[in-house]
């Protein structure tokens, strides 16, 4: 292997890469220097994931030139790429979930004796690897399933890092990481960086990229738009490349019109993640919540959906003495509570049915005359719906999978929009979303509380809450750690409460 | 070229009939292929023959495609049948029970069997494989008991149902056709079909957007009883006769049915009438291998051939439809 030079390891000329209808790439020139940060920026469908499957060898481009250490590159399927020495670490999770973490992270090359697999070796080699991600409390015995979202991404990293490689590939590595677990990606980052391996990384969190990367290359809409040198660009030039168009972090909300408490959680508890949890909306007014990952945030918002039942607590509605019984969704649908959840894939959306039917489930009652459904008027609704919320999709019978994140994202909230609940959960409503799409939703909640709506938003990016929230509640180890109003909030107080809990334990 | 003009044909066709011209296609090559290569095949009698024969299965098939859609499968219905069966034959024979009273014991026996199935199911949150692979022991024993394991013959009092014909067709032939129709606007047309389809789809979800998806669970396995109950009506009139052997194997034969019509055993995805041209291919086959003198033996091996032949088809029907459907965007989204 050649030595670690400020040389280019790797450079893309002239790729095309076109599917049906859809010009993926066009001319797109893109290079890597070894012990480089490059990352790759744009909105979702630019084309970051299309050139990545490409450099992987998961895809072939239809023209174009790669080279991997000045030799001709041509790599055949993903195997082939890795053989070379580039790496790639998918947003996706590809995790087996009834294997250890040991097993994952070495399960291309389990060490064995005659087929027999040497245990001790194995956790061993996996506990020197996950105390460098920062999962040193974990048992690399248990398996992947009952780890968190953010431990098991953090799990892909390490099945990442473990493996030799000259070209690491980090597709959305942070998604579900808390801060504190990106500080501990970004060492080991600048660790690989200084070993000469060049890096691209792929992410929607400009904060984090000008952090982190040595240079910037802006796609959109499958061309380059530019590639500098980090230090010479500020988040917002960034963003305008991307879009095109100016979106600063502009203050979406002035001022409230808060009204009367729509919900009130009165000493909610349910196992260890949730513990005695109070607190109230008003309608008209907008809450975050943020929390480390773990924190207790998503399980709470559950409970008081219904979705899993507490142990104990008490949830008083619109003002009423008598608290509400939620002992599933449905009671709190028929309340007016609409929870929009953190995974929409696996609980948000009928992936594999049309934009219409996922538009109207919550409410099939008003698409339908005696149990007959009326389709004609179903679609009306769903064209209302795609209209408002400007969802791209080619018709209401568009299958909702083959959207992009940003457009299914707006599916599901349409449905509950459909539904006109009157207490809204908005659980990471932003995750894996592109910056427009992501103000899009923001200027829709805003939206909400004007109309007098009760909104909750549980979010990881404290930032985008500052914009949009009238309040704050912190949460840590399950608890309320702290609540802010609108002038006492800063990154800072909010970040101390959200650890408070922790120190000390 | 041409392959393009052609595709984009069949892609401007109404939904519903390029949802079933592959299984007509499929059905046409049959007829034509035991047309030409056996003398007797074209006859009056061949067609009473299939139509005599399918009508319990059918029934029980368009019960089997409720359930898979939701992603569930009912390993009794042979079972129930048979219990189902032997109760009207009871009922009619030991009992002397007026025939409208004696089928209304009998559906009552497939309402209770799929009740059972369902609840078991919904409470317990267990994979209908089990459950119902324990109801299809527990009917047949039952059959065994209430018949002491001997063949009730009822003769008469059955046989006016199947006696029954309408313009050449007989009753039984009509219900089984009447029930796929209905069956089929059901599920593609009303709120119910819709839910059952969500929730094969994915059912969490479903649950997450405030609908209890139990009632609509227990419910297809109730509907699914109460179908196999009036298949077993069909049946004993048929052989006018109670047997407690009656259905060994019928859940397989149906599910080996449905599934050749396209429908998918991980649920979401389905449709009763493609179910039905599912159990003509298989009695086609049957019927047309018996006139060319094929053994027991082949007939089986061709039909294993075929289910598994149709179901790698509907795989590549799948993706035609797919990259149609891409053509199709791109299409739309060129001014």
């Amino acid at each position: 292997m050649k030595s670690a030079t400020s040389g280019t390891v790797f450079r893309a000329c002239d790729i095309d890469k076109s599917f049906p209808g859809v010009q993926a790439l066009s001319a797109v020139d893109f290079d890597l220097r070894a012990g480089e940060v490059h990352a790759l920026v744009g909105e979702n469908g630019a084309g970051k994931s299309t050139l990545m499957s490409i450099i992987a060898g998961v895809q072939k481009p239809d023209s174009g030139q790669m080279c991997l250490y000045e030799q001709q590159y041509e790599p055949n399927g993903r195997a082939d790429a890795e053989a070379h020495g580039i790496r790639m670490v998918m947003q996706e999770l590809h995790l087996i979930s009834n294997l250890s973490v040991a097993e994952n992270i070495f399960i291309e090359k389990l060490p064995n004796r005659f087929g027999i697999i040497d245990y001790d070796k194995l956790n061993g080699a996996a506990r020197k690897i996950m105390k460098q991600v920062g999962l040193g409390d974990v048992d690399p015995d248990v398996p992947v399933r009952l780890l968190g979202v953010g431990q098991q991404q953090m799990v892909e990293i390490a099945a990442g890092l473990s493996r030799r490689c000259r070209i690491l590939v980090l597709d959305e590595p942070t998604a579900s990481l808390t801060d504190r677990e990106i500080e501990l990606l970004f060492t080991q980052i600048r660790k690989l960086k200084a070993e000469g391996v060049g890096i691209i990384y792929i992410s929607h969190r400009i904060e984090e990229v000008t952090r982190i990367a040595d240079r910037v290359t802006v796609l959109r809409d499958g061309k380059v738009i530019s590639t500098n040198p980090t230090s010479e660009l500020s988040v917002s030039d960034i963003i305008l490349m991307m879009v095109g168009r100016d979106l600063e972090h502009e203050q979406l909300r002035h001022g409230s019109k808060a009204g009367q408490v729509a919900l009130r959680v009165v000493g909610l508890t349910r196992g260890r993640k949730v513990r005695d949890v109070s607190f109230e909306v008003r309608r008209g007014e907008i809450l975050g919540v943020v929390g480390l990952m773990g924190s207790g945030r998503t399980e709470t918002m559950r409970a008081v959906f219904g979705a899993d039942r507490p142990d104990s607590g008490k949830i008083f509605l619109y003002g009423a003495g008598e608290p509400v019984e939620i002992r599933m969704p449905r009671d709190a649908v028929r309340n007016g509570i609409a929870l929009v959840t953190e995974d929409r894939k696996e609980q948000g959306l009928l992936s594999a049915l049309a934009v219409r039917v996922n538009i109207s489930l919550t409410r099939l009652r008003d698409v339908s005359r005696f149990g007959w459904m009326d389709i004609a008027e179903e679609q009306s609704v769903a064209d209302r719906y795609i209209a408002a919320l400007g969802i791209r999709c080619s018709s209401n019978e568009q299958t909702v999978g083959e959207l992009s994140g940003g457009n299914q994202q707006k599916v599901v909230i349409a449905k509950w929009l459909y539904r006109d609940c009157d207490v809204l959960i908005f659980d990471e409503p932003t995750r894996g979303i592109d910056v427009g799409a992501k103000f899009e939703i923001y200027h829709m909640l805003a939206e909400l509380a004007e109309k007098g709506k009760a909104v909750i938003v549980v979010s990881s990016d404290t930032k985008e809450l500052m914009a949009v929230c009238d309040r704050i509640m912190v949460m840590s180890a399950g608890r309320v750690a702290a609540t802010f109003g609108r002038n006492e909030w800063s990154q800072e107080k909010i970040m101390s409460a959200a650890f408070s809990e922790y120190v000390g334990v | 070229m041409r392959k393009k003009i052609i595709k984009k044909s069949i892609a401007d066709l109404p939904a519903f009939v390029t949802d079933y011209i592959g299984m007509a296609l499929a059905l046409a090559l049959l007829l034509v292929i035991f047309g030409l290569s056996a003398r007797n095949f074209f006859t009056l009698t061949t067609f009473r023959t299939i139509a005599n024969q399918v009508p319990d299965i059918t029934i029980v098939a368009v019960g089997m495609t409720f359930v898979l859609i939701i992603a569930g499968i009912d390993l009794s219905v042979g079972s129930v049948m048979a219990l189902a069966g032997a109760v009207l034959g009871l009922s009619l024979v030991e009992f002397n029970f007026p025939l409208p009273a004696a089928i209304v014991m009998c559906l009552a026996v497939g309402i209770l069997c799929g009740a059972a199935n369902g609840l078991v199911i919904v409470r317990w949150r267990l994979p209908a494989f089990i459950v119902t692979l324990g109801m299809l022991e527990i009917a047949r024993g039952g059959a065994y008991l209430v018949t002491e394991s001997r063949t009730i013959y009822i003769g008469g009092p059955v046989e006016v149902i199947t006696d029954a014909s309408i313009l050449g067709f007989s009753l039984p032939f009509i219900v089984a056709v009447a029930i796929v129709v209905a069956g089929q606007l059901v599920l593609s047309r009303t709120v119910f079909g819709r839910y059952l389809i969500a929730i094969g789809t994915n059912e969490e979800a479903v649950r997450l957007s405030g609908i209890d998806p139990r009632p609509l669970k227990l419910a297809v396995f109730v509907l699914c009883g109460f179908l196999t109950s009036i298949a077993a009506v069909i049946h004993t009139a048929r052989l006018s006769s109670a047997n407690p052997n009656a259905g060994y194997g019928l859940e397989l034969q149906a599910i080996a049915a449905v599934v050749i019509g396209g429908t998918s055993l991980m649920g979401g995805r389905g449709s009763v009438v493609s179910s039905f041209f599912g159990v003509l291919i298989i009695a086609v086959l049957g019927t047309g291998l018996a006139q060319i003198g094929a053994q027991e033996s082949t007939k089986r091996l061709i039909t294993g051939c075929v289910i598994v032949a149709a179901v790698i088809l509907d795989h590549y029907r799948h993706r035609i439809r797919k990259s149609q459907k891409q053509v199709l965007v791109s299409a739309k989204a060129k001014p």
